[in-house]
C-alpha cells in the first residue's frame, strides 16, 4: 500500500527523520572526535592505531549496549561493572585453586552472574525502589565480596595462573584471541561486541520484547493496562546486563590470565555515559543499541588518541564530561526539534 | 444487552460512591452517563471495567452474572476501557502504541511491516487523520490521541467500549472529532458506554441516558423521552439552577 499523501507531512522529509534518530548526536560526536586525532596523529588513522582503539571500545562497548536496553527499560544497573570482576574471579579462582577445567569455571561464573542479575530484577520489580538504591546496594555487596574472598582464598588482591589451567587455550582463542585482517590483529572481543550490538538492535526494533522494553520505559503503568509483562521484561533486562558483565568479565580475564579484585569498580558509570552520549534518556523509554556502541567508540578513540598524542592521561576525564554534556544538549535539542511537529 | 448492572452498589469506607445504579448497554446503542464532579462516574465504569468490584447489586455481561477482578478479564470479554491519558506511550510511534502487548508475529519476528499497514488502514477505517503513523503519539493532540485508543479498542474485537470522559479536556472541534468516532465505533456493531458531564457532547450520539447526582440514579432515560433542554436543566440540577439564575440576575 502506498502510503495517501497528507500535505501536513510534506515539509518533514528525509533530513528530519534523520535528525531525530537518538543516535544523532554520537554520529556528530564520532566524526568530530576522529577527524581531531586522525588529523594530529597518523598512528591513530592507522590500521594498527584503529586496532588499538577499537579495543577498549569493544568491552565497553557490550557493557555499554546492554546498559542502554536497560536504561531504554527506565532501570540502571550500577552493580553492572563490579559484576566483570565477580565473573572473572570466579573463573579464574575456579580454574586454578579448585581444579575446574576453564569452560566449566566459566559456566560457573555465568550461573552466578545471571542469579545476580535475576536477583536485582526481582527486588527493583517488586519493591518499586529505585533500580539506582537497589543495585547500589548490590554494588557495594559485590565490592566486599569480591575482596573479601579473593583474600582469603589467596592471601592477596589478585589471583592469576589461568594459563595453566585446563581448556585455557580452547576458550582464550574464543574469547580473547585476535584475528588478521591485512596484517592487522584485531581483538575477537570486537566481533563479540558487533555480535552483541547486532542482536540487540534486533531485539529493540524487531521483535515483541523490544516493544514492551519501550514501553516500560515510557510509562510503566499505562504498559501493564494493556497487557505487556512489565516485570518479566525488566528481570530479563537486568538478567542480559548480568549476562554481558560475564562475557566482559571472561574476556578480559582470559586475555590477561588474571584479575585484580578490584576490578569494574567506577566502570558502571562510564557504561551509562556511553549510553547516554548514544542517545538513552534517563528518564527511560528512549535511545538506541547502535547508539550506545558508537558511545563506546568515542570513549576507546579519546582513551587511545590521548596516549598517541602524548598527553596526560588525566585529560581523559575532562574529555569525558565535556563529552557528555555535549551529548546530553545535542540530544535535548534533537528531541525538541522532533517533537515540534505538534500543533 | 450486551452488559446490564441492576441495583449496583459500592462503597469506600463510609462514602457510598454508588447507589442502586441499574442501566445497560446493547450493541450499536450508546449509553450516555451524566453527573456533576463526584457524581459517581468514573467509580460506575471502574466496575464495568473490572478496576472495582461492586458490593450490592449485580453486574450481568451477556445475560450471566459476572464479578470481575482484573481489568483484563473484562478485556477478555470483549469490554475495553479508554481512560484520558493512561494507555498510551508518548515516546512510541502510533502504530508501536497500536500494538503494544498484541503485536503481530512473523516467526519470531515482530511483523513490523504488518503492524504499520495495519494501524494505517485501521485509523483510515475510523476516519482518523493520523499525518504519519511513524510520528510518536505524544505529538498527537488530545483528540488524535482518544481517537487512536478507541480505533484499537475496536480492532482488537471489544464489544463493549467504555469511555471515560473522553471529550472533556477538547476544545470544540477535537471533542466533535472524537464524537463522530463514537459514532462510527457504534455503527460497527459496539456497545458503547460514554461518561460526560456535558450535555451537549451526550445527546447528539446517546441512545440512553443515565443521570447520576451524588451516587444514586436520577433517571434513565431513551433518546425519545427527554429532549436536550430537559437534558441540560437535570444535569445542573433543575430547580437549583432557576434559584441561581435568580440569585445572579441583577438587583
Ligand atoms: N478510592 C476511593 N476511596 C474513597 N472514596 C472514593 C474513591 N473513589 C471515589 N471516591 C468517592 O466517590 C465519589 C464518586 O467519585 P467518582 O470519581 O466516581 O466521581 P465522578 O462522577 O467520576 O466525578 P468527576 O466528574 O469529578 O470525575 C466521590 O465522592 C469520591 O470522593
Ligand atoms: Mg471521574
Amino acid at each position: 500500500m502506498t502510503a495517501r499523501v497528507d500535505e501536513r507531512i510534506a515539509p518533514v522529509g528525509p533530513v528530519r527523520r534523520l535528525l531525530i534518530r537518538p543516535e544523532l548526536g554520537a554520529v556528530v560526536g564520532l566524526v568530530a572526535v576522529f577527524t581531531f586525532f586522525a588529523v594530529q596523529s597518523p598512528v591513530f588513522r592507522s590500521a594498527d592505531g584503529i586496532a588499538n582503539w577499537l579495543d577498549p571500545a569493544a568491552t565497553l562497548g557490550i557493557m555499554a549496549v546492554a546498559v542502554a536496553l536497560l536504561m531504554i527499560g527506565g532501570e540502571f544497573d550500577l552493580s553492572a561493572g563490579v559484576l566483570t570482576g565477580t565473573s572473572g574471579l570466579i573463573l579464574v579462582t575456579l580454574a586454578t585453586r579448585f581444579g575446574f577445567d576453564v569452560w566449566t569455571a566459566m559456566l560457573v561464573g555465568l550461573v552466578v552472574a545471571l542469579a545476580v542479575g535475576f536477583a536485582n530484577g526481582v527486588v527493583v520489580t517488586r519493591t518499586k525502589l529505585p533500580s539506582f538504591i537497589v543495585t547500589l546496594g548490590t554494588f557495594l555487596m559485590l565490592q566486599g565480596v569480591n575482596l573479601g574472598v579473593t583474600k582469603a582464598v589467596t592471601g592477596t588482591v589478585q589471583v592469576s595462573g589461568l594459563r595453566r589451567a585446563d581448556g585455557y587455550e580452547g576458550a582464550a582463542a574464543v574469547f580473547a584471541g585476535t584475528i588478521d585482517v591485512g596484517g592487522t590483529s584485531f581483538r575477537v572481543a570486537i566481533l563479540w561486541w558487533i555480535l552483541v550490538t547486532a542482536v540487540a538492535t534486533w531485539v529493540l526494533v524487531r521483535s515483541r520484547p523490544g516493544n514492551w522494553i519501550f514501553a516500560v520505559g515510557g510509562d510503566e503503568q499505562a504498559a501493564r493496562a494493556v497487557g505487556v509483562p512489565a516485570t518479566r521484561t525488566k528481570i530479563a533486562l537486568f538478567m542480559t546486563t548480568a549476562f554481558a558483565a560475564w562475557l566482559v568479565g571472561s574476556i578480559l580475564a582470559l586475555r590477561y590470565t588474571s584479575v585484580q579484585a578490584n576490578i569494574g569498580i567506577g566502570q558502571e558509570f562510564i557504561y551509562i555515559i556511553a549510553a547516554v552520549i548514544g542517545g538513552c534518556l534517563l528518564t527511560g523509554g528512549y535511545g538506541s543499541a547502535v547508539g550506545a556502541a558508537i558511545g563506546a567508540v568515542i570513549f576507546g578513540m579519546a582513551d587511545k588518541g590521548i596516549v598517541f598524542l602524548g598527553w596526560d592521561a588525566d585529560w581523559f576525564t575532562f574529555f569525558l564530561g565535556a563529552m557528555l554534556l555535549l551529548a546530553t544538549l545535542a540530544n535535548r535539542l534533537v528531541r525538541r526539534y522532533a517533537e515540534e511537529v505538534r500543533h | 444487552m450486551i452488559i446490564e448492572t441492576r441495583g449496583l452498589g459500592k462503597r469506600f469506607g463510609s462514602v457510598l460512591a454508588l447507589r442502586d445504579v441499574s442501566m445497560g448497554v446493547a450493541a450499536g446503542e450508546v449509553t450516555c452517563v451524566l453527573g456533576d464532579n463526584g457524581a459517581g462516574k468514573s467509580t460506575l465504569i471502574k466496575i464495568l471495567s473490572g478496576m472495582h468490584r461492586h458490593d450490592t447489586g449485580s453486574y450481568l455481561v451477556d445475560g450471566r452474572e459476572v464479578r470481575f477482578s482484573s481489568p483484563r478479564e473484562a478485556l477478555d470479554r470483549g469490554i475495553a476501557t479508554v481512560y484520558q491519558d493512561l494507555a498510551m506511550i508518548p515516546l512510541m510511534s502510533v502504530w508501536r502504541n497500536f500494538f503494544l502487548g498484541s503485536e503481530p508475529r512473523k516467526g519470531l519476528a515482530f511483523d513490523v511491516a504488518r503492524a504499520r499497514r495495519v494501524a494505517r488502514e485501521e485509523l483510515a477505517a475510523m476516519g482518523i487523520d493520523i499525518r504519519d503513523v511513524d510520528q510518536p503519539v505524544g505529538t498527537l493532540s488530545g483528540g488524535e490521541r482518544q481517537s487512536v485508543a478507541i480505533a484499537r479498542a475496536v480492532h482488537f474485537g471489544a464489544r463493549v467500549l467504555v469511555l471515560d470522559e473522553p471529550t472533556s479536556a477538547l476544545g470544540v472541534k477535537q471533542a466533535g472529532v472524537v464524537l463522530r468516532y463514537i459514532a462510527r465505533a457504534r455503527d460497527r456493531g459496539l456497545g458503547v458506554v460514554f461518561i460526560t458531564h456535558n450535555p451537549h457532547h451526550a445527546y447528539p450520539v446517546g441512545d440512553r441516558f443515565l443521570l447520576l447526582n451524588r451516587g444514586s440514579p436520577l433517571g434513565l432515560y431513551a433518546r425519545d423521552d427527554i429532549t436536550p433542554q430537559e437534558l441540560t436543566r437535570l444535569m445542573a440540577g433543575g430547580a437549583e439552577l432557576d434559584e441561581l439564575a435568580h440569585e445572579l440576575r441583577r438587583e
